[in-house]
């Protein structure tokens, strides 16, 4: 008998695997959905499936008569928009600062005390001074993201810089390149396959920023709907929410993915040529 | 024969430890110098003082009769035993890296005509080391030898006043190290190359040198082992060696 530490799931397989505990959470949804409904059917803790693609078609396909637009679409729209200009002003930052600590010992000496200790400070502690700086609108939110991923991927860039073999940036020196050709043409190239995963791990964190800045003072978006709808206990409409943040954050991290072994075959050698 | 690179009196300490001390020695242009010792008899600080890396903490190096600039720069290459090729890029812009570095100070990056002239060079030097058919492959996928192949094409495309080697060899199978030490041999006689090369094999270093020095501790304080720091103890001028039978390949 092998050790089951060798044992390895083939591509089917291991498709199945994985497929197996969503469906069977589902399974045990499902089952004390229907549980609770028999015993009381105005029960709203736990939604039939049913009620929820009711729910969905009122959400995502149906003109809210009020602000003339379909909640689902607007609320993803804004949600989306505050990301993705929190998570490019946050890349950015940390593509220049991260390739500047990573390479220049003088600048390292300088910055990484401030990026050090701005990492520390939990970002939902600074929201009322975000708030109270920018106001309650769109500005507060972007900044919250980027002031929360921000020092967390200027670290892990400049430390992964950093770890360029001294021997690559010597080599460099001796073939006449400049301390700016060496960041352009080592560093960088190098640097943005990181850059790509740093943001990928940084997602997390960002929607989490994105929701609780939303849940706190905003009139639309994903975590302002859930925040709102929680007041009349519509789990049927939180549920789908949540799932549709799920599948737009898992869509977001296989883009990211695709684009990085794209551009960067040398990055993912089991996908190389 | 001129002196290329010379050692006035150079020593090396971290604090009280003395790595180096009292280091006297002159290089000959066309010298293949091999460079042997135990282990932490300060070899490889001396391949760094003479990269830049690393400065005297007295004396002098000079090449050229010039002092040595303080830092690496395109009159000394280097091969590594490890991490000397851009992962990034595929071995013809390794190759390339230098030219475009000099051609193109604000891009790093040659275009146009220039571009097609520095890529004809680099093309004839990957043909001259063996890899004139690998040229859009990248360093991963090529074996220790041809990455071995490449960095040396990619530091001799910038024609450097010496070529250092740091057991560039030491990590190749015996059958692929004897390739590399006629390839080294016929570029060394090909170029009229100044070799520095650091080696634990000592069969290696009499095969390819034409001289061999040897650094150890001619001094040894049982009580304080770091009193006393390493120097040339061993200098063997050897006959010159004959023309690399074998012109090709």
């Amino acid at each position: 008998m092998r050790r089951i530490l060798n044992v390895r799931p083939q591509a089917g397989v291991k498709a199945l695997l994985g497929l197996f505990p969503l469906l069977l959470l589902l399974l045990i949804y499902v089952a004390a959905s229907t549980i609770q409904h028999t015993a009381n059917p105005a029960e709203k803790i736990l939604p039939t499936l049913g009620a929820m693609v009711e729910q969905v078609r009122v959400m995502a396909f149906q003109v809210d008569p009020q602000t003339g637009a379909i909640p689902l679409w607007q609320d993803t729209g804004a949600s989306l928009t505050r990301l993705g200009v929190g998570l490019i002003i946050a890349t950015a930052i940390t593509l220049v600062l991260g390739l500047l600590i990573g390479t220049l010992p003088l600048v390292r000496a300088t910055l990484s005390p401030l990026v050090a200790a701005i990492a520390v400070i939990p970002p939902i502690a600074v929201l009322p001074i975000l708030f109270i700086t920018f106001g309650l609108g769109e500005t507060a939110k972007i900044v919250l993201i980027v002031v929360g991923v921000t020092p967390a991927m200027c670290r892990d860039l400049a430390s992964h810089v950093a770890a360029i073999p001294e021997e690559q940036i010597v080599k460099a020196q001796t073939l006449g390149a400049s301390t700016w050709q060496v960041i352009l043409r080592v560093a960088l190239p190098q640097a943005l396959p990181r850059l790509i995963q740093t943001l990928r791990l940084s997602l997390g964190p960002a929607w989490v920023f994105l929701i609780s800045a939303e849940a706190i003072a905003s009139d639309v978006g994903l975590g302002y709907r859930i925040f709102l709808v929680r007041r009349y206990l519509a789990m049927d409409i939180i549920v789908p929410y949540v799932a549709w943040i799920a599948i737009l954050a898992v869509g977001i991290d296989l883009a990211l993915l695709a684009i990085s072994r794209r551009a960067y075959p040398w990055a993912h050698p089991a996908t190389a040529r | 024969m001129t002196d290329i690179l010379s050692f006035h009196g150079v020593w090396v300490r971290y604090g009280a430890k003395v790595v180096l001390e009292k280091v006297n020695l002159t290089v000959t242009e066309g010298a293949f110098v091999s460079i042997v010792g135990p282990s932490g008899a300060g070899k490889s600080t001396f391949l760094r003082l003479v990269l830049g890396q690393e400065q005297p903490s007295q004396g002098v190096i000079r090449l050229d009769g010039q002092p040595l600039r303080p830092e690496p720069g395109k009159d000394r290459g280097v091969v590594f035993q490890r991490y000397s090729v851009f992962p990034h890029l595929n071995v013809r812009d390794n190759v390339m890296f230098g030219l475009d570095c000099q051609g193109s100070r604000v891009r790093g990056r040659l275009s146009g005509p220039s571009r097609r002239a520095a890529l004809e060079t680099a093309e004839a030097m990957l043909a001259s080391v063996g890899l004139g058919s690998a040229l859009d492959v990248f360093p991963a996928q090529l074996s220790g030898g041809m990455q071995q192949r490449l960095a040396i094409a990619q530091a001799l495309i910038m024609r450097p006043r010496i070529l250092l080697l740091d057991e560039p060899f030491g990590a190749l199978d015996p059958g692929v190290k004897a390739d590399m030490h006629a390839l080294i041999t016929r570029l060394w006689w090909e170029h009229k190359l100044t070799i520095l090369m650091v080696t634990h094999d000592i069969k290696e270093a009499f095969r390819l040198g034409t001289r061999v020095i040897a650094f150890d501790k001619i001094r040894h304080d049982p009580q304080a082992p770091n009193a006393y720091g390493s120097t040339a103890t061993f200098d063997l001028e050897l006959d010159p060696k004959p023309p690399p039978a074998d012109k090709g390949s």
